[in-house]
């Protein structure tokens, strides 16, 4: 008993905090969600319902804010992971340069989000005075002058899936380079007296005794992707339903701060939207983890 | 499948940039290892056997000389394409493959005319499974089995193929005493059974002797001697070779030879005709010790310990290099000690002089 008493003195300090900020305002959240027509300067409502979720599920701005997170998602998760195995991949192999390109790969990690979104900007973004180094070189091979910043849906999606794959490109290099490294290479040796093709020795034996390190890059990139909204407003600026690149946490940040805010109902209703989708795909993804990924 | 290795060298660049020249780990080596016998690869460890099975392998490739299979050079072959199976000091199985995985794997490399179908597969892998009795761990993951038992798989992996090599690198290192004696007779049987080539690598020396056909004994790179195990024990080319086999260790005393004599101490142990006087090194087995109470060679005797079957005894010797003098006596042999002292005399094939110099056989 007396140990157990020290145990939660311990734990004490954790606990108030994380119950004051994170599970009161949790339980909040979902109290809000169902109360229907909160005023904030009055603390009052009429009513309980699902109001709010039928209101939030009907608006334009969410659903757009709904498909381009699902774009990002689906377009980001797999082509970062899949591009950082490649490069991890041919890391390991390389031995001349490899700090070299280690240390370029990694750059943007700890490059200044602020230095990114400039040169993004130059890269990009149409002004008086220049086109944008990427629209100058399409129309140096024939094409039209084309606005990321400002200009179609499909171009601006593209440089927002283009940043995000970059941004999260060095923290899935330096975990599956480290994962890579790990592998015995008495593994790959035995492989090769056993004459097993290249391919083979990638997807039968460094796949899965990597998988563990994948596993963990796919559901925490899923996650992180779900949460989009810093880098929305990085490349798009704040008023990211004016230009049609919300995502569901900048619709849930608007409802509650944005131009249209002070609906906090509406915005606790999205974000238990996104709660859902979030735990949804986590639970398929551990679901075929349980098949796929093998644990030493 | 005979191995004819000629003038097989392998050198390594220093690590160490202040020695200037590369490190050679295998020393112009030339032998022949006769078909359908097992070999085994003794040396102490950094000796670069585990190198020259590698090379035999293809894993690392020969500075200089050849590596010729049967009759065809296979020195600049791909290990893959040699036809040898290989067995790691770690069995280096697949984790999160089972066991009838694991053997099936390098059957399902096979490719073109060589394909096989499932069924055929199926019938090898239970069959490699069965000629070193694991049938039933098929469904078992590597770390669900002992050390043993992985063992036995990673033998059936390499086997499976029917390879015309065999090469086992430490076979029995991580095995425990008992299992490894249990292992070493099962080796024994499987190589006895298949009739395939099998060159195995072992810094134990005990484990060398008792089940290879032939034993080559390296040093530093550099092929000592090879012979068959008796053979080499009882007629060892060098000092190095005569301490490295057998247990208890031979005793090597400091002696000289004068007027046609071995002498340690004042004490003339051996008669030798035709020898130059001169300082030498004189070892004897342990076994080569017999009480005799008028014999020339005279002992501080210090201890006895009895294993039963026979006894250690324990003397001192101030000529003596080492530390602990044994002899093996009968056990119920009476050792008659006066003084202090106990008096032998040698058993004259149990005793081999070697150079004070050189420290290589002077042949009596």
């Amino acid at each position: 008993m007396k140990k157990n008493l020290t145990a939660w003195l311990c734990l004490l300090p954790a606990i108030l905090f994380l119950g004051i900020f994170m599970v009161y305002p949790l339980f909040d959240v979902f109290v809000y969600s169902f109360e229907e027509g909160y005023n904030f300067a009055s603390q009052s409502f009429w009513g309980t319902g699902l109001y709010n979720y039928s209101y939030v599920l009907h608006d334009p701005f969410f659903i757009q804010a709904l498909k381009n997170t699902f774009i990002i998602v689906i377009i980001t998760v797999p082509l970062s992971t899949g591009i950082a195995l490649l490069i991890s991949l041919e890391l390991s192999r390389i031995k001349v340069l490899r700090d070299f390109f280690q240390t370029v790969y990694f750059l943007p990690y700890v490059t200044n989000t602020l230095a990114v979104g400039l040169v993004f900007m130059i890269l990009f973004k149409k002004t008086a005075y220049s086109d944008g180094l990427i629209s100058i070189l399409i129309q140096f091979f024939g094409g039209p002058s084309v606005d990321f910043i400002d200009g179609p849906y499909a171009a601006k999606m593209f440089v927002m899936c283009f940043y995000t794959i970059w941004i999260v490109m060095p923290f899935k290099i330096l975990i599956l380079t480290s994962a890579l490294a790990s592998v015995n290479e008495m593994y790959y040796k035995a492989a090769i007296v056993d004459d097993t093709p290249k391919w083979r020795i990638f997807y039968k034996i460094t796949l899965p005794m990597i998988s563990p390190m994948v596993f963990y890059l796919v559901i925490t990139g899923f996650i992180g992707a779900f949460k989009a909204y810093s880098d929305e407003v990085a490349l798009f600026g704040t008023d990211l339903n004016a230009a049609g690149m919300n995502t569901i946490v900048g619709y849930v940040y608007d409802m509650l701060y944005g131009n249209s805010g002070g609906y906090p109902s509406y915005a606790s209703a999205a974000a238990l939207i996104l709660f859902a989708i979030v735990f949804t795909i986590t639970t398929i993804n551990l679901m075929v983890s349980r098949k796929t990924v093998y644990y030493q | 499948m005979k191995i004819v290795l000629e003038h097989l060298t392998k050198r390594f660049p220093n690590r160490n940039k202040k020695i200037k020249g590369d490190v050679i780990a295998v020393n112009d080596f030339n032998f022949t290892i006769p078909d359908g016998k097992l070999i085994g690869l003794l040396g102490p460890s950094g000796c670069g056997k585990s190198t020259a099975l590698n090379l035999i392998c293809g894993l690392e490739k020969p500075s200089e000389g050849k590596i010729i299979f049967g009759d065809t050079d296979v020195t600049e072959l791909a290990p893959e394409k040699r036809g040898v199976g290989l067995v790691f000091q770690n069995y280096a199985l697949y984790p999160h493959l089972t066991v009838y995985e694991n053997i099936k794997f390098p059957l399902e490399n096979l490719r073109g005319d060589k394909k096989l179908s499932k069924e055929e597969m199926d019938a090898k892998v239970k069959e490699a499974a069965k000629l070193v009795q694991i049938e039933e761990l098929m469904d078992r993951r590597p770390n669900e089995m002992s050390g043993g038992q992985q063992q036995r798989v990673a033998i059936a992996r390499a086997l499976v193929k029917r390879p015309q090599v065999l090469l086992l690198d430490e076979p029995l290192s991580n095995l425990d005493a008992r299992l490894r004696l249990q292992t070493r007779e099962e080796l024994k049987r499987i190589q006895l059974e298949t009739g395939i080539t099998t060159v195995f690598v072992t810094h134990d020396q005990e484990e060398a002797m008792s089940i290879s056909d032939l034993i080559v004994v390296m040093k530093e790179g550099v092929l000592q001697q090879m012979g068959k195990p008796q053979d080499i024990y009882d007629d060892p080319d060098n000092l190095f070779v005569a301490s490295f086999l057998g247990t208890p260790q031979i005793n090597v005393f400091n002696g000289r030879i004068r007027n046609e004599k071995v002498l340690i101490g004042d004490a003339v142990v051996l008669d030798v005709k035709g020898a130059k006087d001169g300082e030498v090194f004189v070892a004897v087995r342990p076994e080569g010790f017999i009480l005799d109470e008028d014999g020339p060679f005279e002992c501080g005797y210090e201890n006895r310990e009895i294993m039963g079957r026979d006894t250690s005894l324990i003397v001192t010797h101030p000529d003596f290099t080492g530390e602990k003098i044994r002899g093996i006596i009968p056990s119920d042999a009476e050792v008659k000690i006066s003084d202090g002292k106990v008096r032998f005399s040698l058993k004259r094939g149990k005793v081999h002089v070697f150079d004070g110099n050189t420290k290589e056989r002077i042949r009596l």
